[in-house]
């Protein structure tokens, strides 16, 4: 292919285009706000709309180059192979190290260009240094890339063939799971800018807490997506049935999302009532700084899992730099500006405020639990040199004890009002939620005895979050004290953004039940089985027919073959694998999950005794709850987002606040 | 309430929810984490019977049994010393003699170690870095080259 156009040249010389604009959007629209010139402000939209159609070029090109196979891009070598499938060519663009990066950038510069063009009716100034501060954040990331992290690097000669994607990454969860994650925490950025435009600006209002919202909520709801996916793609692709590790790497994803949920919640208080100013602004300021630390920790190989493709020190120092200067700079900025910042909006502690503010000390908590369980190894290994590892225990007792009043109280939030609240009132309408939560409770004990008390009251909890959140949207359609039809249109009639709140909340619930009830109520076995062997797990049984070689595009595999039967009554089949990537010569274990209900039989792989073949098999009971609960949270998320005071570019400085009607 | 008072109660409410968050996590660090231990480690300074430790090394060559029920028995070494290790489960696809592996468990009274996790590299470029570092330590450490 060396004959053919020069795709990565092109590439290249895009990226490059790319910072030089970037950097001409990090100055020139900051100094047209200075001196009120609205010329140099009208360059920012210009520059974030052009920057991001060359980073989205650049992309293309390596896109192009890995669709081709074309092994003289070093990239392309190192990460795919002419036989692998054509899925794949394309999700391994990102399924490394520079191409990871390369998407990050590319959705960071949507994000600005989509500012841009959702933006107009920001203020200019406002809008002119939200944008010159995305344009710092680009041209450190865009100079990272050109500098230590060259997609578009070239091998001379080219090598005939590639060397394959690594096989875990070969697969469906892998091409969604990136681009999910990313669009959540590099949307934080948005967040972040509007903070420090906040503090140059030295003027904050309720108006900016409703420009900053939609964009933090959108964010949220793609983290959110994106964990799950994370989640559920080490479930079935890992082969040992665990959805949770407390792994450094997924620590990175989730403290953001804990930071910005907590955002979310300040940013209301802040849009309602102008209270929490100083607080939301260094919440947005910490959000997309945890973010940076993921990127940190993910990318700069200082952890070594499967996501730390890449080991190489300049790297990691490129990336601390980047980290210190924007963390660093925002909180200097933070600390030298926030007193300017007038505070307002006085509330009595129990009150919505109250509420939403009890709910960003225990996340704030429980954020920090988190931070100090993934980076105390590091900094105690880099300071005395002591090996130690922190894993589920730890959090467990930490994140754990610190999530149960959140999560106790997340139904009364809603019903309390703002600014003063009434506490009896609330409990007294949430009747019916204690009542289902009692009745769960009282059902798991009876159906499994005492020993299960501790399952029992988590699923309790959970039952608790999800009717709580139902009784608010019944208390404000009058459920049952109006005629049904009257209560109908009432809630035909709600915002949307109240369905929102209920859905998110009532996921919460559902993820809770989802983890106590697999962790709790699992069966596990392992065994070695012969052919016309039938063992047991759970309530379902497992015949070992046999197993037959299989030929994949770039890999083999044996296939086991399982007959399922429930209670002796056959329900079908199923084939776990272990497969062998010729190119690598790195075997994976391809588990089988059958789904029944929301339950599932996980099945997979050990390798061959003399007694037979090892299997393991799980039955796991509601595991599918976990990851629903997340898609119906990101469901409350786009509700919300869709709600018509929220829609993006619809909030006006000047718009007299909107009558929500107070619950009574 | 006053301003100041509420402003006060705020300010106690945080402080007691961080020192909370504070207490919970110096309880876990002292009692819940796991300090890693090289077969020479344990072979000079020893380890309390029943202490949770994280053990690295590779595994040494013609080390490994498989007994019934998906019993496995073999020993880890860092060249220098090495310490059997029983473990009963799946072992990961990339457990292989002479590769890295990290195992976490128990030392018994008899000396043995009693491993209820054990973890190996996920792909051919990727030691545990524990164990490399293991390794250079006893000077058996090659760098790969870039292939």
């Amino acid at each position: 292919m060396t004959g053919a156009f020069p795709v990565a040249e092109l590439g290249h010389f895009a990226l490059v285009l790319a910072l030089a604009l970037s950097l001409i959007q990090s100055s020139v629209p900051l100094w047209g706000a200075r001196s009120g010139d609205a010329r140099l402000m009208g360059v920012a939209p210009a520059t974030a709309t052009a920057g991001f159609l060359y980073v989205a070029l650049a992309f293309a090109a390596l896109t192009a180059a890995h669709l081709q196979s074309d092994f003289s891009v070093q990239n392309v070598w190192e990460n795919s192979h002419s036989a692998k499938p054509l899925l794949y060519k394309i999700t391994g663009v990102w399924g490394n190290h520079e191409g990871s990066m390369l998407l990050w950038v590319l959705i960071l510069t949507l994000f600005g260009a989509l500012v841009a063009r959702f933006g107009r009716n920001l203020p200019d100034s406002l809008r002119a240094t939200v944008l010159a501060v995305q344009g710092w954040i680009g041209s450190a990331f865009l100079l990272f890339i050109l500098l230590t992290s060259n997609p578009f690097a070239r091998l001379d000669p080219a090598p005939l063939e590639g060397r394959d994607l690594n096989p875990l990454l070969q697969d469906v969860g892998l091409a969604v799971h990136p681009p999910l994650l990313y669009l959540g925490y590099v949307g934080f950025s948005i967040a972040f800018s509007f903070a420090l435009a906040a503090l140059i600006d030295g003027r904050i209002d309720a108006a900016w807490a409703r420009w900053v919202r939609p964009w933090t909520l959108a964010a949220w709801t793609f983290l959110t997506l994106g964990i799950a996916m994370g989640s559920y793609w080490a479930y079935y692709e890992l082969g040992w049935g665990g959805w949770w590790f407390w792994d450094p790497v997924e620590n990175a994803s989730f403290m953001p999302w804990l930071a910005g949920t907590a955002l979310l919640h300040s940013a209301l208080v802040m849009e309602k009532r102008g209270a929490l100013k100083i607080w939301t602004v260094l919440l947005a300021i910490l959000t997309f700084s945890l973010s940076l630390i993921g990127t940190f920790l993910v990318r700069s190989g200082v952890l070594t899992s499967v996501h730390a493709f890449a080991t190489d020190p300049t790297r990691g120092v490129f990336i601390l730099g980047i980290l210190v200067l924007f963390i660093g700079g925002g909180l200097s900025l933070f600390a030298w500006r926030a007193p300017t910042l007038k505070q307002g909006g006085l509330f009595a502690p129990i009150s919505r405020e109250g509420a939403l503010v009890f709910n960003n000390l225990f996340l704030v908590a429980a954020t920090a639990a988190v931070f100090v369980g993934t980076l105390y190894p590091l900094a105690l290994e880099g300071l005395t040199g002591k090996k130690i590892s922190v894993g589920a225990p730890f959090f467990d007792l930490t994140f754990g004890p610190l999530m149960i009043p959140v999560l106790l109280a997340v139904p009364f939030g809603p019903l309390l009002a703002w600014k003063r609240g009434d506490l009896a009132a609330a409990a007294q309408r949430l009747g019916v939620a204690m009542a289902a939560s009692v009745a769960g409770v009282l059902a798991v004990l009876l159906l499994s005895g005492s020993h299960a008390a501790l399952p029992a009251l988590g699923i309790g909890l959970g039952l608790w979050l999800i009717a709580g959140a139902f009784s608010e949207l019944a208390e404000r359609t009058r459920l049952f004290r109006l005629p049904i039809a009257a209560s109908a249109a009432r809630l035909a009639g709600l915002p949307r953004s109240a369905f929102g709140t209920a859905l998110a909340h009532a996921g919460l619930g559902v993820t809770l039940i989802g983890i106590v009830a697999t962790s709790a109520f699992q069966s596990e076995l392992i065994t070695e089985v012969q052919p016309g062997d039938r063992v047991e797990v759970g309530e379902y049984g497992l015949t070992y027919v046999g197993t037959a070689p299989m030929t994949g595009p770039n890999y083999r595999a044996e296939v086991a073959h399982f007959r399922v039967d429930r209670d002796g009554v056959g329900i079908g089949t199923v084939t776990p694998s272990k497969r062998i990537y010729t190119v690598r010569q790195m075997p994976t274990t391809e588990a089988a999950i059958e789904t029944y209900g929301l339950s599932q039989l996980y099945v997979s792989l050990g390798d061959r005794s003399e007694r037979g073949l090892v299997l393991r098999a799980y039955y796991k009971p509601f595991v599918t709850l976990i990851w629903l609960g997340a898609v119906v949270m990101a469901a409350g998320g786009a509700a919300s987002l869709s709600d018509r005071r929220l829609r993006i570019g619809a909030p006006r400085r000047a718009a007299s606040r909107t009558t929500d009607p107070v619950p009574a | 309430m006053t301003r100041k008072q509420r402003r006060l109660a705020m300010i106690g409410a945080a402080g007691g929810v961080l020192s909370l968050a504070l207490g919970l996590v110096l309880f876990a660090l002292s009692d819940q984490i796991v300090f890693f231990y090289t077969p020479s480690d344990i072979a000079q300074k020893g380890v309390q019977p029943g202490t949770r430790v994280r053990l690295g090394g590779l595994v040494a060559d013609g080390s490994v049994h498989r007994g019934d029920g998906g019993k496995v028995s073999f020993e880890v070494t860092d060249t220098a010393s090495a310490i059997e290790v029983t473990y009963t489960g799946i072992l990961p696809d990339l457990f292989r003699e002479g590769q890295g592996v990290v195992a976490e468990g128990v030392v018994g009274a008899d000396g043995a170690f009693r491993a209820d996790s054990v973890l190996a590299k996920h792909d051919e470029n990727y030691m545990p870095r524990e164990v490399a570092d293991a390794l250079k330590k006893q000077g058996h450490w090659m760098e790969k080259s870039a292939q």
